[in-house]
């Protein structure tokens, strides 16, 4: 794990001889560049600023760009902002007063200019990053995508696996390499799906479908949330992305495959009763329709005709 | 006969809050009897409860937004000490449902009951007095808006001892504010003060536009009112388009909730995205109604205090204009993540990023009115400086979250919370205790003290920082908001820092006490005789602190910006001039009556307590048409009565 304490707090302190005193500006300034230090190094441990798929990477490196960008305008202004308020405090004899400007249309432009550039520029970044980086985008690739259905339940993850017919609650594995098409929805309320080292995350929502495309480059354990508030048992409701070589997933399709129960209507009801903190599982085999009957809301009651019969509501798909 | 109440909604299985409230209680109580040993209700009645007059009103919105400040700021500290503790397996002391609780009641509590009475408070008191006049538009209806906001405030807090508050944020959202999901009375406390604060809110804003359109001193044209007036206009145009939105929507969620309708539900063709989109585009323009004001305050503050008039006075109230359009297109970005088309996306992200520019062009105009000036740091210069630097980092984090694919990995993380409160504490909390040390001379009379003030300030500042720089750094780790626990034993260091930082803000909020206390006890020797304490440039300034009720007894002739500044400058008129008869409104019991009416029927309608309910709103409408059809609302003031009181208000407050 993380290891907080910096090795320079450690060190001997022995001042350099003939130096008398250390002045406190210099102790308080070592201080924050420590701090700082810590508080970079714990950015790296994971997270966001630590992606480890594509969609990740790219997401960090707008937001560096864009910060970068804005810091140009802004540091200065900050600095501005400090140095003329203390240059013209009203004690100081050396600042020239300057008596009330009228209309200076040359300032004026400058200063309604700056701010504008900026933004002309970030929206081209903006522009760009939402079409490439949009969740709906397949991640071009040699190999043929895993399909991964999600579905949000009172308080755990649902993964099924359509073509290998398995599913498994907070527990998702992925082969490394391979771009991952989500479809999912939620059979209770709102959630987020997020994989904070992959990248985007989506709503899910009952009722409907929304889609994300993902894929992990590197081998390894990546926590997952929900990023929506969602009652009682939302601060359990993680799972853990498990990014393996090929071979090791097909290893573990086939062992889920022939171990545990199936995932059918009557278990899925059970499933779908509300709990917290649930331990990683799989089932061997689910049911083909089951998540087309949870997106419909029919999951719960089989007899209930899927369309036709009586009025249902279209299936959405969220968003415009 | 009492529908869903029983004892049982009492929570006797979660002490904290009983004792909390039985503390409040016990000092309610001893303030209330030491009232009534000191014979004070009729005072109390006469000069404030039913007083219609602009200036006690506003008064009274800032000591409400100053009591449920320390209310939600419990809850923020409870909540930082419940992310400090529960780490790792660790489950704190706060269970899921009671903390899920604490942030739904510190968002709501902050926003509608801290920082909106706390702008509206300044407005209502700075802006007639600014413009030259009497008096708001409607005074009566000022009444009744405080009183109404003052209603939701106390069904608020009723919901800590009878039942319980919302576990759904304070946003709301369904499905999970659903009956489905939120069977108890949470949700309907939440909605049901809402829609009672909301209204007089809106009343508030309706009659602030109405105000700065019709009523302004002769001479006064539109582009020679204070910055700050026109922050209030703008302000207030987004309460009366905005605010009605949210009540319309608050309506469906109750319907859904009440009777059985499906507007946001899961099943019969609900659609849970269209309440996510209508409570934001309320909830955009609600954050420009708290920072508009704060603008204006800083804008005030900035050129008063460096002796210089603001920098580009035009171009300051374009971009509020500006601002003011643009904040009804982005209401989007606060969910890029709901799976909407990158178009879409991009659009409101530019959109978003477009404010940045009317933004940018006001903190450089400052920048221009503080560069040549002769700066005097009064502690409401203090709040200036930390704002403008403050706000800058926090503007470039919102603008960051407007980029598409970085809100994708930002989204509702604490990242996210980090900006928020960058913007609410850094720009518009700074902006209301300016504009509090500001004015606080001109309400009554005596400035408050500079060094508490001061200490208060860096408190206020350092504590932010502590608080919230670790939240961002979180937030980049992936550390999604309202977790009741933390699995991640990694992130316990910065949250012990973040924790730390609400310890400091809470020394700054005691410091503010101690200034109060200390104002008090010393106001003899603080006395602010001319009126004009800060060498000011408008027209709040040119009456006496505190200004008679009339504010002025002859209304001022404006011709140029800074009014004030320029009669100063002219040399001000010695000779008494011709004093008129004037008509000023009278008192008005119909706010506090029509609020005890609506608390009354609030706490029915939570309840189901129908009979009730249906008593109390016929009860509200009577009272509405008494008043209404009463003749005897304004009182004269004769021009000699009122030579005779300006002379003895000039011999004693001004030195001639």
């Amino acid at each position: 794990m993380h290891e907080w304490r910096c090795a320079t707090l450690d060190a001997p302190h022995d001042p350099a001889p003939g130096v008398r005193f250390v002045p406190w500006r210099v102790g308080s300034l070592r201080w924050v560049v420590v701090c700082a230090a810590s508080l970079l190094a714990s950015c790296h441990q994971a997270g966001v600023l630590d992606p480890q798929g594509p969609i990740g990477s790219a997401e960090r490196l707008i937001l560096f760009n864009a910060t970068a960008i804005m810091l140009v305008v802004v540091a200065p202004v900050i600095l501005a902002t400090l140095g003329f308020a203390w240059w013209y405090r009203s004690a100081n004899p050396r600042a020239s007063r300057k008596a009330d400007s009228g209309y200076e249309g040359r300032i004026e432009f400058v200063v309604w200019s700056i701010p504008a550039l900026v933004v002309i520029l970030l929206s081209g970044v903006c522009w760009i990053g939402a079409h490439r980086l949009d969740p709906r985008a397949p991640i071009p690739a040699n190999v043929k995508p895993l399909e991964v259905d999600v579905v949000s339940l009172d308080w755990k993850w649902l993964f099924i696996y359509p073509a290998q017919g398995i599913a498994a609650v907070n527990q998702l594995v992925v082969p490394v390499g391979t771009p991952v098409q989500f479809r999912l929805t939620s059979a209770t309320v709102m959630n987020s799906f997020f994989v904070p080292q992959l990248g985007s995350q989506i709503y899910t929502m009952p009722g409907m479908t929304t889609q994300l495309n993902l894929m992990a480059q590197n081998v390894g354990d990546y926590p997952g949330i929900s990023a929506n508030f969602s009652g009682d048992g939302f601060a359990d409701m993680r799972f853990i992305v498990k990014a393996a070589p090929e071979g090791d997933f097909a290893a573990w399709v086939a062992k889920v495959r022939g171990a545990g129960s199936a995932l059918d209507m009557t278990g899925y009801a059970k499933l779908a009763k509300p709990s917290e903190a649930v331990p990683p599982t799989t089932y061997r085999a689910v049911d083909p329709e089951l998540f087309e009957r949870i997106v419909d809301q029919t999951a719960l009651d089989p007899e209930k005709p899927r369309a036709g019969g009586a009025w249902s509501p279209p299936v959405r798909q969220a968003g415009g | 006969m009492l529908g869903k109440l029983s004892w049982a909604a009492i929570p006797f299985y979660q002490p904290l809050p009983l004792y909390a409230m039985g503390v409040v209680g016990i000092v309610i109580l001893a303030v209330l009897g030491r009232v009534t040993v000191k014979g004070g209700w009729p005072y109390l009645w006469r000069e404030w409860l039913t007083s219609v007059d602009h200036k006690r009103i506003g008064v009274m919105y800032l000591i409400l937004a100053l009591i449920m400040l320390l209310r939600g700021f419990s809850d923020a500290i409870m909540m930082r000490s419940q992310q400090a503790i529960a780490i790792g397996g660790a489950q704190g002391y706060l269970p899921p449902d009671h903390y899920d609780q604490i942030f739904s009641s510190h968002g709501t509590i902050m926003i509608f009951f801290v920082a909106m009475p706390f702008v509206i408070g300044l407005m209502n008191f700075v802006v007639p007095l600014q413009l030259g006049v009497r008096d708001v538009a409607f005074p009566v209806l000022n009444s009744v808006s405080f009183w109404l906001t003052a209603s939701g405030a106390l069904l608020i807090n009723l919901s800590l001892v009878i039942g319980s508050f919302a576990r759904t944020g304070w946003m709301g959202y369904p499905p999970l504010s659903e009956l489905a999901y939120s069977p108890d009375v949470g949700v309907d406390y939440y909605l049901w003060l809402l829609q009672i604060s909301g209204v007089g809110t809106l009343f508030a804003g309706i009659n602030m536009v109405t105000t700065i359109l019709k009523l302004r001193a002769p001479g006064m044209i539109y582009f020679r009112m204070p910055v700050f007036c026109w922050s209030a206009l703008t302000s207030s145009i987004l309460i009366v388009v905005a605010f009605p939105i949210l009540t319309a929507t608050f309506a469906m969620l109750l319907l859904d909730r009440y009777v059985g309708m499906h507007f946001f539900t899961n099943d019969a063709g609900g659609n849970m995205m269209m309440y996510v989109n209508l409570f934001w585009a309320w909830g955009h323009p609600e954050v420009y109604i708290l920072i508009l004001p704060a603008f204006g305050v800083f804008s005030e503050v900035i050129a008063t205090f460096s002796g210089k008039a603001l920098f580009s006075y035009r171009s300051m109230v374009f971009a509020l204009l500006a601002i003011c359009i643009l904040s009804f297109m982005v209401w989007l970005h606060h969910f890029f993540t709901m799976g909407a088309s990158a178009d879409v996306n991009a659009f409101f992200g530019i959109m978003s990023m477009i404010i940045g520019v009317p933004t940018g062009v006001k903190v450089f105009n400052w920048l221009f009115t503080l560069f040549g000036g002769r700066v005097v740091f009064r502690t409401p210069v203090l709040f200036s400086i930390g704002f403008m630097v403050t706000f800058v980092i926090g503007g470039m984090t919102g603008v960051l979250l407007a980029v598409p694919p970085v809100d994708f990995v930002l989204h509702n993380s604490v990242f996210l919370v980090a900006h928020f409160h960058n913007v609410i504490i850094g720009g518009v909390i700074f902006g209301a205790l300016a504009g509090y040390n500001y004015w606080f001379p001109k309400a009554f009379g005596f400035t408050l003290d500079e060094r508490w003030g001061k200490a208060s300030f860096w408190c206020w500042l350092i504590g932010f920082y502590l608080a919230f720089m670790p939240l961002y750094v979180l937030g980049l780790m992936g550390m999604t908001r309202r977790l009741q626990h933390i699995a991640d034993p990694s992130w316990r260091p910065l949250l012990l820092v973040a924790e730390a930082g609400a310890v400091v803000i809470f020394l700054g909020i005691l410091c503010q006490i101690a200034q109060l206390y200390v104002s008090i006890r010393t106001r003899e020797s603080r006395r602010d005789l001319t009126g004009d304490p800060w060498n000011g440039r408008t027209l709040e300034w040119a009456t006496s602190s505190p200004p008679p009720p009339y504010n002025f007894a002859v209304l001022p002739r404006v011709e140029t910006i800074d009014a004030f500044w320029e009669m100063k400058r002219r040399g001000l008129t010695a000779a008494e001039p011709a004093y008129e008869t004037i008509e000023m409104p009278r008192n008005s019991p119909i706010g506090i009556v029509i609020a005890f009416f609506a608390v009354l029927s609030g706490f029915a309608l939570i309840w189901h307590i129908w009979w009730l309910a249906i008593l109390a709103l016929l009860a509200i409408a009577v009272t509405v048409m008494v008043f209404g059809w009463s003749e005897n609302r304004e009182r004269e003031i004769p021009a000699n009565e009122m030579a005779r009181m300006e002379r003895v208000r000039l011999g004693l407050g001004r030195p001639a």
